[in-house]
């Protein structure tokens, strides 16, 4: 096991930086300069221009400035975004908890319906339900965010008025940041306050939850399914058990391993779905923020921000190869 | 007895709760966060907007106008030959506080001199402070050229001393980069030893201090209960950042908010229609342009420039492009501000005699060339591509094939800035709402030489607008202007677009508000009924 997780953390060394490496070199081959950017339709005085270029390092050889960016790297310094002028670091702990608070209530739903919904498509292998939850389960899984946010946005909020717009509270409440979650913070306010960050959570969780849900179902579903044709489930029914047992009990517990996987894997694309998301119904995450940056070429913010969700998806990946190691022997080897 | 007691106490009780209840909150769902709180440092209208309940200056744009009235200066003056502006500061105007300083003194002399020496002089221990990119706009403005002295004559009399006669001076000091900054504060930080903090911990004497910001999130302010004018309307502001126009206008229509700037042009039939909602328009200060690159063939002849301007159909373009949220444009400035030279007749479209005169010019059969698209939407133009599509199939009809083509656009700006471009589009919005922005700005020969987008130098405008700049009687500057747009228009070194027209929906129950022409949003008369 120990030499297992020691092959496993020292492949985090060469991802990282190649992660560093490839966010570099994809934000400076994104044409523009972000002075020029800022400048706008100003234009700006060319010796001045030259001023700030040397100013931000960026009339150095990209090699160099690649180089500088490692090492202040392995300072422990992400930089300080050329725009608001703040520490990388300190915007995205700011924000983080909002997105992490969203994807966790977004997995959390995924979950919640995604396995009850593939088991019984499983158990009722190739009725209507299980034809129309494989049917919806593909549409689910091509939704395109953007679209289908606004969708739910028009019917639930604007036409039904049965959910907030956007954001993660309403404005009446003043609420003092203290954990960064709000359904948290909120049990220091007024007593409506947790009742509304939760309002505000449905759409954004039910838009960012949709895709993973889709793959959960069909993952459980197919899992299910191999698991169910196991001679041991065949002797369990033999022994006269409830068929609710035998499922919940024998069959679920074996299924859900490859399920785990799914979910550690997808925690990559939920963080990208998350830009999607949080740029729709302004939520104040990450996501928004380094949308953001994109567009005014922010190359620190962009290259910490890129970097800590690269180690962030690196480590869940490497604690879900641990699990997995740890549930399944044969691939400790 | 006691009984009374206690039901005159829960009276009481009920009426301070009530009180609390219906604490006037206005929600304006901004475009975008704030790039910071100094708005010396920053440049962005959307940055602007969220500085504006803090700060105040010494002068300040008449509501709906661009006319300049005082705010911190109660009473200002210039010299003769328009070289000197004294301005008589306001008495009692109290400073806001934070958890970390508490103000001993009102505002005064001091803190003026400090606000402009920061952005000017290096000896100034805070104008290291700020950080790489210091302070745009001053020098945007030419501040440091402009400025021969800024003198405290006595504790409440400032004395601004230019080295030439400038007229939109005064102008300049109603923008935003001259909003007035607390000297004491500064001096305390200092002493802290964290003078960086005085751009993060703001303190400001206007009519809102601001209670919180949650990055990417809200903005919240309360009203200044110290504040030196009318006390603002309601209790407390609150920007709730949207960036996404679609999601701004939902929220609109949910009373999520009370007021939503920019909306997208396909909404507008239906948010006028809606009742509970109004929408305020404007023509915005600001216009968008094709322009010819004047140093390169063939655009340095006059009469190709012309055959340009006949040749492509303006009203398709205001048809398709701005669908009703343009007008046709004539001359640069709009027709809301001074000096506009209405006698000017745009050029009527003629592909016909648009042949004639490139015949005239030597290309009877026209010629190639490469018209630049612009690939963001900006406030004067919607749609760049489209645009583009329109003018290429006008101009192939008169026989200029011109091939489209684009960049991302800082891309775009900093090879339009080199003079690559044969015909590139762009715009312009107004600072301050004089000419001046407008015509020296981007048609000077100093701007020529700086990289204008049409290089264009004409020694006859040239000296009507630099002359205008010198003089301070309105009127006599207007003729000078006029006289510009004549010679514009007669060398036409633009094809001239749009104004955009700026449209801002809100709730049918505010009240109090005023578009402004410069763009900006001020809630400081803001009421709901």
């Amino acid at each position: 096991m120990l030499r297992f997780l020691l092959g496993r953390v020292t492949l985090i060394i060469p991802t990282f930086v190649g992660v560093t490496f490839l966010s570099f070199i994809l934000l400076h081959l994104i044409p523009g300069d972000p002075i020029e950017v800022r400048a706008g339709e100003r234009g700006i005085d060319p010796v001045r221009l030259e001023e700030l270029r040397h100013d931000y390092g960026l009339d150095q050889p990209l090699w160099k400035q690649f180089l500088d960016y490692e090492v202040q790297i392995a300072h422990g310094n992400l930089g300080v975004s050329m725009v608001t002028r703040e520490t990388v670091w300190n915007e995205f702990s700011t924000l983080f908890p909002a997105t992490i608070e969203l994807t966790i209530s977004a997995i959390l739903f995924a979950l919640i319906i995604g396995i009850p919904l593939g088991v019984i498509a499983a158990v009722r292998r190739g009725s209507p339900f299980d034809y129309g939850l494989m049917g919806m389960s593909v549409t689910g899984a091509s939704m395109p965010i953007f679209w289908w946010g606004l969708m739910m946005i028009l019917v639930f909020s604007v036409a039904l008025g049965w959910t907030p717009v956007s954001g993660r509270i309403s404005d009446a409440y003043f609420i003092e940041p203290w954990s960064g979650f709000m359904l948290v913070d909120c049990w220091y306010s007024d007593p409506g306050a947790c009742r509304s960050a939760f309002s505000h959570l449905i759409l954004p969780t039910i838009v960012l939850g949709t895709n993973p849900l889709a793959l959960i179902a069909r993952m459980t579903r197919s899992s299910m399914l191999e698991v169910l044709n196991e001679d041991y489930i065949r002797t369990a029914r033999a022994k006269g058990l409830v068929a609710s047992r035998v499922v919940i009990v024998h069959a679920l517990r074996n299924a859900l391993i490859p399920v785990v996987t799914v979910i550690g894997l997808s925690v990559g694309g939920l963080l990208s779905g998350a830009i999607l998301t949080e740029t729709i119904f302004s939520w104040p995450g990450v996501g928004h923020w380094l949308i953001e940056s994109i567009q005014r070429r922010d190359y620190p913010v962009l290259q910490g921000g890129t970097l800590v969700i690269g180690v962030l998806v690196i480590l869940v990946n490497l604690s879900v190869d641990l699990t997995y190691g740890y549930l399944n022997p044969r691939i400790r080897r | 007895m006691t009984n009374r007691t206690a039901a005159a106490c829960a009276v009481a009780l009920a009426a301070l709760l009530g009180a609390t209840a219906h604490a006037k909150t206005f929600v304006y769902c901004s475009e975008g966060s704030p790039e910071g709180f100094s708005p010396m440092l920053f440049t962005s209208g959307t940055t602007f907007d969220a500085n504006k309940p803090i700060y105040d200056k010494l002068v300040e744009f008449k509501p709906g106008t661009t006319e300049v009235q005082p705010m911190l200066a109660e009473t200002f003056d210039a010299s003769e030959d328009g070289t000197t502006f004294t301005f008589h500061l306001r008495h009692n105007v109290k400073w806001q506080s934070n958890a970390n300083f508490k103000p001993t003194r009102d505002f005064n002399a001091d803190d003026v001199l400090f606000t402009f020496e920061r952005q000017w002089k290096d000896t100034n221990p805070y104008h290291k402070i700020a950080p790489a990119g210091g302070f745009q706009y001053f020098g945007d403005m030419d501040m440091p050229k402009l400025l021969k002295s800024v003198d405290k004559v006595d504790d409440y009399t400032i004395k601004i001393t230019l080295n030439l006669p400038n007229a939109p001076f005064l102008a300049d000091m109603a923008m935003d980069f001259s909003s007035i900054m607390s000297k004491e504060y500064a001096d305390a930080l200092m002493k802290e030893g964290k003078p960086e903090l005085i751009d993060q911990n703001r303190i400001g004497t206007g009519p809102f201090e601001l209670q919180q910001y949650q990055k990417d999130a809200t903005i919240r302010y309360r009203a200044f209960a110290g504040y030196w004018g009318p006390k603002p309307n309601i209790d407390t502001l609150v920007f709730a950042i949207t960036k996404d126009p679609a999601v701004r206008m939902a929220k609109l229509r949910a009373d999520e908010c009370q007021m939503a700037p920019y909306p997208p042009p396909a909404d507008l039939t239906a948010l006028k229609a809606d009742k509970d909602l109004k929408v305020l328009s404007q023509s915005g200060l600001n216009f968008a342009y094709l322009a010819m690159n004047t140093e390169k063939k063939p655009f340095d002849n006059r009469d190709v420039r012309v055959a340009i301007n006949m040749a492509i159909d303006k009203k398709a373009i205001l048809d398709a492009v701005y669908q009703g949220s343009g007008i046709p444009a004539k001359n640069m400035i709009p027709p809301t501000m001074w000096s506009y030279n209405n006698s000017v007749e745009d050029f009527k479209y003629d592909p016909e005699g648009a042949k004639k005169l490139l015949a005239q010019a030597g290309y009877p059969n026209g010629f190639e060339t490469t018209l630049w698209a612009m690939p963001v939407q900006r406030p004067y133009n919607p749609d760049g591509r489209r645009m583009a599509e329109l003018m290429q199939a006008d101009l192939a009809k008169v026989g200029i094939k011109a091939k489209i083509v684009s960049y991302e656009w800082g891309e775009y700006l900093k090879r339009l800035r080199n003079g690559e471009h044969d015909m590139a589009q762009a715009g312009w919005t107004g600072d301050n709402g004089d000419p001046d922005n407008f015509f020296d700005t981007l048609a000077s020969c100093a701007a020529a030489k700086v990289g204008s987008v049409t290089r264009w130098c004409n020694k006859d405008f040239d000296d009507a607008v630099t002359k205008a700049a010198t003089l301070s009687s309105q009127a006599e500057r207007a003729k000078l202007y006029e006289q510009a747009q004549v010679v514009m228009h007669r060398e036409a070194p633009y094809y001239l677009i749009a104004h955009s027209i700026v449209y801002l929906p809100m709730r049918a129950t505010v009240t109090g508000y005023t578009m402004s022409p410069l763009g900006g949003h001020d809630f400081r008369m803001i009421d709901l009924k």
